[in-house]
């Protein structure tokens, strides 16, 4: 059962072949069984899981089923979930329960889904391999010994590994779309506002937006017609319509201008990789699509830019765990700076702490102009270059990631090597537009992803070719072996 | 050498609304600690704020009544320093775009005299809760129910010269957002409250001298004391050859001194920048002039009227018009009376006092206007004197009923009757043969002396104008 | 631009953050190494740009003024490590 998508599976408990329960404990079954090689969990929620499904079992006997009643979904332990621990991957909030649900968690259970847990993750979401979490890193289905990608790499390789059959992620400057391509799973990042982000534990407000991990694009528009839609907690969320996005899916790419961003195949892409991205634009070529190159100048300033952006916006973000309220407390202090200093000091991993300095730095009296308000204005630069790109095309396209997926422990001792992981998808969320990620090859044996970036709120036409391209090619299809099969 | 005190305050309005400023808890003073503090004002992970309408109305409003810009285009920043009172680690508020900016407003002072105050800006921005230190096993505890209550922060210019000055000018913001209906003015609850920014500098020198912030003051006493004390501080300070440290201090009103915040003493880097939750806040033009055309009538607008229109001093009118319901009884009880200055005296004087004697403010007075009016209608029309009045308006407050009600039952009536004075006169110098002789030997000062026999033969209900045209008449026959 | 160990304590003491004596030079090296390649960004052509400080061109929403939130004081202070009559415990804050 677990090699269909979300999309058969939602056919098949409509039709009757299953239960939602039967359904539900074959994918805690698989978590059982397989979750120890990979630690892509940090909590299961069997229980309630069952629970869950069983009501769900019940809504579709009395005939008020939707399309997404009785399927698992996984959650990203960056989602407030009411009643249990929501970690953020971080021993400051390992004992931290939430007391509500963020709006994506609520508005996915009352579409009817059923949580299996909360996936794993860099810590606060800084990172891009999933090593910072505190419970330890996720290792990649494909091969134990690579990174899955991060920062939503537990929903990544619970996808990949299908543990789950969806998963949600956020993505803050990749942190969707890096784990997908690395993991040889869909994932999609939506314009920043489409999906609230109440209830989401923040790393950089004007950067983060929540997404899927999914086996495909369809399965994609599925969910994302259930969590997109404006929420008056959100004062960043859209008040604009939701689109059906799995009724467009099927739409003709004839007369669809395709941009190619030339700054995207330098000398830091993976000659594998860049192969695999040359024949999937055939493909989209063979779809009635024109290709063309694009030219977005100032994508190398977008690291620098996003490394003042994101962490001064995480400085402030993460000054609320201060030990008193909720998180991890020091034990005995001596006062009240030495509260603040040892429960933050402890309950803080090395790269959040470097991220937070960093942050602070940053913000601090007279750097302010040379950092922050330089930083905005090269943001704005880059936002500028896409409007101009996308005056000539509908659609970019690229590679998501510079390389396949790469050893644990390779990048962890210089953090600029690993924030260069994140070239080709940082300026997609400075200028907060909408991407995908969507299987396309393999490099060394490990998936390459295909990134496509839409205009603003294009989500419909994003998934459209995301779509069509997995009609034409079956890398999405394809499953890590042995165990995992 | 002559020294000039330069102040500027900075004074927090809390306002009126009834939920808080980025969420949906109640702003209700005194609930059990920590019962009024939702997910958002305790700063919960995941949650975001979302802004007040009304606590926007409330500063376009005061910005309007203060001949201020209202930005089109303000917005919100976050100002992070660490405190056990500051959930989040950072406080909301603006910055560089505040939402209002450069106005002035007059003040009149005790003298008469009238100084224009400049209003730098004022901006929105969230309370914080507050820290307890009762022992709790040499723990402090915190109460974060006041935690995101909407302030607008009024910042002047530093335009005042004096602690009087000072006080005078809070004393008009008090009144001021009073009669805008946008904070209730508890100084004692902390609804307002204001930080003074104090220096000296030599008479005539152009610089301003080091300033010193004095935090927390929380009242018109507590402000002047507190500057005062400062001001001669600073003097001393420099007139032995020192220099002032640029510092925040605390007044403590039981030594009545300032000294320096400890918590404080570390140099704050506040690393300001734009809140990524909020968005900017649009102001339309169509909205101010909406604010604009509903303001009320401002009290330096009212006193002016009441001056005019009711011929009364310019003293007497800023009294009257101190609060909006304090003017609305006396508008009340002068259309009732013909003279509005016997309204003006009534209710400046024996109301007033009643009312302080009791504590109570006007809107509770157990004599209304309507029913003052009446009382006042009676000493117009003849049927009692002042005096009497005063013995109405004590039974009145009582609860004794009507002026009328009053008057009839205890007979209070003044006589009026012409014989029957007459009688009373004739029984009187019948009475004192004596004082009648010396009056006619021309002694004219026992006149008072009779008249006195006569009001008080009657128990004072003689009407005393027609006791002394009728006592004349007899004395002269 | 490469930070001195000094700076680096005054930026973990404003962040509030205890760092270790042995820690301290690898925070030296990382975070200098990090400056140094954020500073890039002094080379972008920007005179004229307007800072950005959010994705999309959108202004702030407001919300009535209504009462929405009710006390649930017990259940959120049971992730607080010290509470006492309803209070959040820290060490004695000094004025």
């Amino acid at each position: 059962m677990h090699t269909r998508t979300l999309a058969e599976l939602g056919d098949a408990l409509a039709a009757g072949e299953m239960s939602s329960e039967e359904l539900t404990r074959h994918f805690l079954t698989r978590i059982e069984a397989l979750d120890p090689r990979l630690n892509a969990f940090i909590t299961v929620t069997g229980e309630a899981a069952l629970e869950a499904a069983r009501a769900a079992d019940r809504e579709r006997a009395a005939g008020r089923a939707g399309p997404l009643t009785g399927l698992p979904i996984a959650h990203k332990d960056i989602f407030c979930t009411d009643g249990f621990r929501t970690s953020c991957g971080s021993r400051m909030l390992d004992n931290f329960i939430s007391p509500y649900d963020a709006t994506v968690v609520r508005r996915l259970k009352s579409a009817g889904m059923v949580m299996l847990g909360k996936t794993n993750m860099d810590e606060f979401a800084m990172g891009s391999s999933n090593e910072t979490s505190f419970y330890g890193p996720v290792r990649n289905p494909w091969d134990l010994d690579k990174v899955p990608g991060g920062s939503s790499g537990g929903s990544a390789a619970a996808v990949a590994a299908r543990l789950t059959p969806a998963a949600t992620g956020t993505d803050t400057g990749g942190s969707i779309r890096q784990p997908a391509a690395l993991t040889g799973t869909t994932g999609l990042k939506p314009t920043y506002g489409r999906v609230s982000r109440y209830g989401m534990i923040a790393f950089a407000s004007s950067l983060d937006q929540a997404g899927t991990i999914t086996a495909s694009a369809c399965d994609a528009a599925l969910l994302l017609e259930a969590m997109a839609g404006h929420d008056p907690r959100d004062s960043t969320s859209v008040d604009a319509p939701v689109e059906r996005y799995a009724d467009g899916l099927d739409r003709s790419l004839e007369g669809f201008r395709v941009g190619v961003v030339e700054e995207f195949f330098d000398e830091g892409l993976y000659p594998a990789s860049a192969a695999a991205i040359e024949t999937a634009l055939d493909v989209l070529r063979s779809l009635g699509a024109s290709v063309k190159r694009v030219s977005l100048p100032n994508l190398a300033l977008s690291v620098p830019a996003y490394y003042v952006v994101a962490p001064a916006e995480c400085s402030s973000n993460l000054s609320r765990f201060d030990g008193i309220r909720f998180g991890y407390r020091a034990e005995n202090p001596r006062d009240l700076a030495d509260l603040y200093k040892r429960s933050r000091g402890e309950g803080f991993g090395a790269e959040v702490k470097r991220r937070i300095m960093t942050g602070t730095y940053v913000l601090s009296a007279g750097y302010y102009d040379a950092y922050y308000l330089k930083a905005q204005r090269v943001r704005q630069l880059i936002a500028e270059d896409f409007r101009a790109a996308f005056a000539e095309v509908d659609l970019i396209a690229g590679p998501t990631a510079p390389t396949p997926a790469f050893d644990i422990g390779a990048k962890t001792d210089d953090p600029v090597t690993m924030y260069l992981n994140d070239i080709y998808t940082i300026g997609v969320n400075l200028a907060g537009l909408p991407g995908v990620s969507v299987p396309c090859g393999f490099a060394d044996d490990l998936p390459v992803g295909l990134q496509l970036i839409a205009n603003h709120f294009e989500e419909g036409r994003l998934l459209n070719v995301a779509h069509m391209f997995q009609q034409e090619t079956e890398w999405h299809l394809r499953m890590p072996g042995g165990e995992f099969a | 050498m002559k020294w000039e005190i330069v102040i500027g305050l900075e004074i927090h309005a809390q306002l009126k609304t009834a939920s808080k400023i980025f969420s949906g808890a109640s702003t209700a003073f005194g609930a059990e600690p920590n019962t009024q503090a939702c997910l958002v004002d305790l700063g919960y992970p995941g949650v975001l704020p979302v802004l007040n309408r009304e606590a926007v109305n409330m500063a376009i409003r005061f910005g309007v009544a203060t001949h201020s810009e209202i930005a089109e285009r303000s917005v919100f920043a976050r100002k992070n320093y660490f405190y056990p009172d500051l959930p989040k680690g950072y406080q909301i508020s603006q910055y560089e775009l505040p939402v209002v900016h450069d106005g002035w407003i007059d003040v009149v002072l005790d003298d008469g005299e009238r100084k224009r105050v400049g209003i730098t800006r004022a901006h929105l921005e969230e309370d914080a809760g507050k820290s307890l230190h009762e022992d709790f096993h040499g723990l402090s505890g915190i109460d974060l129910n006041r935690a995101g209550t909407p302030l607008l922060e009024i910042v002047s210019e530093p335009d005042l010269r004096s602690a009087r000055e000072a006080v005078a000018y809070m004393k008009l913001i008090h009144q001021l957002v009073r009669y805008l209906d946008i904070c209730d003015g508890n100084m004692q609850e902390g609804s307002l409250r204001c930080d003074a920014n104090i220096s000296v500098r030599p008479v005539g020198r152009h610089e301003f001298g080091t300033r010193a912030e004095i935090k927390n003051l929380n009242s018109f006493r507590f402000i002047e004391r507190a500057i005062n004390y400062e001001a001669e501080r600073q003097i001393d300070i420099l007139e032995s050859g020192g220099s002032v440290v640029q510092e925040t201090r605390l007044y403590d009103s039981g030594k009545d001194e300032t000294r320096p915040m400890r918590s404080k003493e570390e140099a704050n880097d506040y690393r300001y920048f734009p809140d990524p939750d909020l968005l900017p806040l649009m102001i339309d033009a169509a909205v101010v002039e909406t604010a604009r055309a509903e303001l009320p009538e401002l009290p330096w607008a009212k006193r002016a009227r009441f001056s005019e229109q009711y011929g009364l001093a310019d003293y007497d009118a800023g009294v009257l018009t101190a609060s909006r319901a304090v003017a609305a009884y006396y508008e009340s009880v002068a259309s009732g009376v013909q003279d509005p200055k016997l309204a003006a005296n009534w209710v400046m004087g024996d109301l007033a006092g009643a009312l302080n004697k009791a504590g109570a403010d006007v809107e509770d007075s157990p004599v209304d206007a309507d029913a003052l009016a009446g009382l006042l209608a009676r000493i117009e029309d003849g049927t009692i004197s002042g005096k009497i009045a005063k013995e109405v308006f004590e039974a009145m407050w009582a609860g004794h009923g009507s002026a009328d009600e009053v008057i009839g039952d205890r007979g209070l009536r003044q006589i009026t009757d012409t014989s029957a004075i007459m009688e009373v006169i004739g029984q009187v110098l019948a009475d004192n043969p004596g004082q009648l002789e010396q009056f006619r030997a021309g002694k004219d000062k026992l006149f008072g002396f009779f008249v006195g026999q006569v009001m008080k033969a009657t128990g004072g209900k003689a009407n005393p104008a027609q006791v002394n045209d009728l006592l004349r008449k007899a004395l002269s026959e | 631009m490469a930070l001195t160990r000094r700076q680096v304590e005054s930026i973990a003491n404003l962040a509030r953050l205890q760092i270790n004596e042995d820690e301290i030079p690898a925070y030296v090296r990382n975070l200098s190494r990090i400056i140094d390649f954020v500073d890039q960004l002094e080379g972008a052509g920007t005179e004229h740009v307007h800072p950005m400080a959010h994705p999309l061109n959108m202004s702030q929403p407001l919300r009535a003024d209504e009462v929405t939130e009710s006390d649930d004081r017990a259940r959120f202070q049971a992730n607080a490590a010290a509470v006492e009559a309803g209070l959040y415990l820290v060490p004695k804050v000094i004025e």
